[in-house]
């Protein structure tokens, strides 16, 4: 029996309609707009202004605080303008705005293709590096991946879990990376290992991608603590208490952090782009998007320079279908709806899906039948039904005591209710509340 | 280009799944239950069931459209399941107007009282048939014995079902052996050839039904094994302690309903708990209350008043049996 988490979960239609296509450069646009806030927590503080040179990789934007990172240039050229533009999440966010002239790298960046397996870096050095290269959680979470490789004092760490799942239907990007750059993502296992002091690395890829597994298991035999760790093919297992269940059996207590059982999770892109920024200095400008959808010509996959709009990524496919009724920012069950195809592609841009108007209308809501399907496939253990009716109500004191907090916002209950009612419309509501009254106490 | 997207909140997606995919999914697992009542009463379970089923949607359509002037959600296959199910807890050769009044009763106060399908108590099949068993005490245990496909409705002979059999033959003071050898052999029993309601007999096409539901994930196993379980757990302790006073396992599940209740009825959505800790409960409830019924109760069977019983318990099991939460210590 394969191994997968410990309640709950849903398999949804897998649809990995772009797993064939090997990553593709996309061109480079004339203009990009860099956001100066790609990640959780502080916005970077732009330090170039209208009119500079930059070249490709140039800091463009520094780091404001511990959880906060750094934003370098994807081309080289000349700034347009600093400019409020909407972004990804619909809100209006300072932009840096680059008038591409070539493409100019940075000296000391190594462009060749040579696999350098030596970590010469020390903890100290591998750290600092990864927080100067900016790099963030590229599974989607964006959350600086220098603040994780810092284990609180008190606390150790014991096993490095890499999420290499991809449980999220359609996108294919991560799958890529490890057909073609599985060495890439082996030495930068090794190096998160000797930031975080661990012995031991646990890959955990799901079985729907066998090539994958079959490929790094192989490759993973010359690394030394890797270990490469098939799971069921089961929804969501890329959530980090998931994986962590699923990989090592330890579930994180409610409000608890990785580290609390021992463990850290990376994932998979994570783990290229500090291979890329420890060994051959390069920080992260780019990365590999999906762009994909039933309708769409070529469902594909794309390293793209950070701040490339939206719409060049659909033109490379084959441009947007007639069918279309949503553009979606990552994947059908945790991406977010796009209103425009005019916002840049940024570090947390795992992919971009096209979702047919039939596919993603919603039905009618029906009174709730009682069925206990939305409890029955909750990966967190939490009663959907009642939390939408308390949501509603606005009993957020019920709400709070049947631990609404630990709502991992997969969107399994609502995937799954037979009568589709909203149900994490509601509990995300009800969580926004309930997260103000706590800070409130406090 | 286009510029008419939809802007909404994940997921995304959704499973295709919807309320009347589950409820046809239920009907279709009860026809090979329904084709043996054919096979077995003939023409008075075709009345029977036509009569319970035509009722049970047309109350709910005048019940919605002219009292409660709400939107009619007949389509949704749950009257359809209502009608079936009071069909299958009747004798086949009820006259018409009782089925009627048992359809009324299950429609109008079991399920559009407490506000329709999501919000009823008690499973309305059932309890359609506790008021028509209390109201019609004659009608509703004169079994129609079964002479197959050629049986009559209304002029059929009628004989007691296994249960009675056992229970008055106790009462009267005869041993459980002699008793034994006036009722079918269990393999009979499993096959339907045995006096009972419609729905009750088949033992073997109830259990094809629950086969294709657990396979189709409409139901889990939880609320079946828990009752089935304890009613031959607690069945088998007695018939140990005193085999002379007391009938075994076997035969506690295969009569009776048990069947029946614990595959199709305890496993209605509505009127069962959310959580499988709350179901497993409630299962075991039902069966312990069956047992209780069945032995010392004034009743031969016992499952429709347990079910009923347990139904009220509920609400109470949602709010205090809470699923094991991710993280949470195991104890
Ligand atoms: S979205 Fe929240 S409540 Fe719904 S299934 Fe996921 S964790 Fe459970
Ligand atoms: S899945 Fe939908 S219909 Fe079923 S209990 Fe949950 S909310 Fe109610």
């Amino acid at each position: 029996m394969l191994k997968t988490f410990s309640i709950g979960g849903i398999h949804p239609a897998e649809n990995k309609l772009s797993a064939e296509s090997a990553i593709q450069a996309l061109p480079i646009p004339q203009m990009v707009s860099i956001p100066i806030s790609q990640h959780i927590g502080a916005p970077a503080t732009a330090i170039v202004k209208k009119g500079d040179e930059v070249k490709v990789g140039q800091l463009i934007a520094k780091s404001s605080g511990f959880v906060s990172a750094n934003i370098h240039s994807s081309v080289s050229g000349a700034v347009f303008k600093l400019d409020d533009i909407m972004d990804a999440s619909g809100f209006r966010r300072t932009s840096i705005i680059i008038k591409v002239d070539g493409d100019e790298w940075l000296e000391h960046i190594d462009r060749s293709e040579e696999l350098v397996k030596d970590i010469k870096a020390s903890k100290e050095e591998i750290i600092k590096q990864v927080g100067d290269a900016g790099i963030v959680g590229l599974g989607g979470a964006t959350f600086p991946a220098h603040v994780k490789l810092s284990v609180p004092p008190g606390k150790t760490a014991e096993v490095l879990i890499i999420n290499a799942v991809e449980c999220e239907p359609y996108l294919t990007s991560d799958h890529r990376i490890m057909l073609e750059k599985g060495d890439e993502v082996l030495v930068g296992t090794q190096i998160l290992m000797k930031a975080l002091e661990v012995n031991k690395a646990i890959i955990g890829i799901e079985n729907n991608k066998p090539d994958a597994i079959a490929h790094l298991t192989k490759l993973a035999a010359n690394y030394n603590g890797i270990e490469i760790c098939p799971l069921k093919t089961q929804y969501p297992q890329g959530g980090e208490k998931q994986l962590i269940s699923a990989t090592i059996k330890r579930e994180v207590p409610s409000g608890a952090l990785p580290i609390e059982v021992g463990a850290v999770v990376q994932n998979v892109g994570t783990a290229y782009a500090v291979y890329e920024a420890v060994q051959k200095n390069k920080p992260l400008f780019e990365r590999v998007a999906t762009v994909t959808g039933k309708s769409l010509k070529n469902p594909s996959n794309w390293m793209f320079r950070i701040g490339t709009p939206v719409k060049d990524i659909i033109e490379a496919a084959g441009g947007m279908p007639e069918d279309t009724g949503k553009i979606v920012g990552g994947g059908p069950m945790m991406g977010k709806a796009l209103s425009s195809i005019d916002v840049p592609l940024t570090k947390g841009s795992s992919g971009l899906l096209l979702l047919p108007k039939e596919e993603t209308a919603r039905k009618a809501t029906k009174a709730c039948i009682r069925c206990g399907k939305c409890v029955s496939v909750c990966p967190m253990g939490l009663e959907p039904y009642l939390l939408m009716v308390c949501a509603d109500k606005k009993d957020y004191e019920r709400l709070e005591k049947d631990a609404v907090m630990d709502c991992i916002e997969c969107g399994s209950c609502s995937f799954t209710c037979p009568a589709h009612r909203p149900l994490l419309d509601y509990i995300r509501l009800g969580k926004g509340k309930v997260a103000q009254i706590m800070r409130a106490r406090k | 280009m286009n510029t008419k997207v939809l802007v909404a909140p994940s997921p995304h997606v959704h499973s295709g799944d919807s309320i009347q995919k589950n409820m046809y999914g239920v009907v279709f697992a009860m026809l090979p239950a329904l084709l043996f009542s054919f096979f077995y009463f003939g023409l008075g379970a075709l009345v029977v069931t036509l009569t319970a089923v035509a009722s049970c949607y047309l109350f709910e359509f005048l019940i919605q459209k002219y009292i409660l002037k709400t939107e009619v959600t007949i389509n949704d296959g749950s009257a359809l399941i209502t009608g079936i199910l009071l069909a299958f807890n009747v004798p086949s050769n009820l006259p018409i107007w009782i089925i009627m009044i048992g359809a009324l009763v299950a429609i109008g106060i079991g399920k559009m009282t407490f506000g329709g399908l999501g919000n009823n108590v008690f499973n309305p099949a059932l309890v359609g048939r506790v008021f028509l068993l209390i109201s019609f005490p004659v009608q509703m245990t004169s079994w129609p014995v079964s002479k197959g496909l050629t049986s009559g409705y209304i002029d059929v002979e009628t004989g007691a079902t296994p249960l009675a059999i056992i229970k008055e033959g106790l009462k009267s003071g005869q041993s459980l052996s002699s008793l034994m050898d006036k009722i079918p052999s269990n393999m009979d029993m499993f096959l339907g050839n045995m006096g009972g309601s419609m729905g009750e007999i088949a033992g073997a096409a109830l259990v094809l039904g629950l086969i294709y539901m657990l396979i189709r994930k409409i139901i889990t196993w939880h609320i079946p094994v828990a009752v089935i379980g304890s009613v031959a757990i607690l069945t088998g302790i007695l018939h140990m302690a005193d085999p002379e006073a007391y009938a075994g396992p076997v035969f506690h599940i295969l009569t009776g309903g048990l069947l029946l209740g614990a595959i199709f009825m305890a496993t209605d959505y509505v009127t069962s708990p959310m959580s499988n800790k709350g179901m497993i409960i409630y299962g075991v409830g039902i069966g312990v209350l069956t047992v209780v019924i069945r032995v010392f109760g004034a009743y031969p069977e016992g499952v429709s008043f347990a079910i009923l019983i347990m139904n009220a318990f509920v609400p109470l099991i949602n709010v205090y049996v809470k699923p094991k939460r991710f993280g949470e210590k195991r104890k």
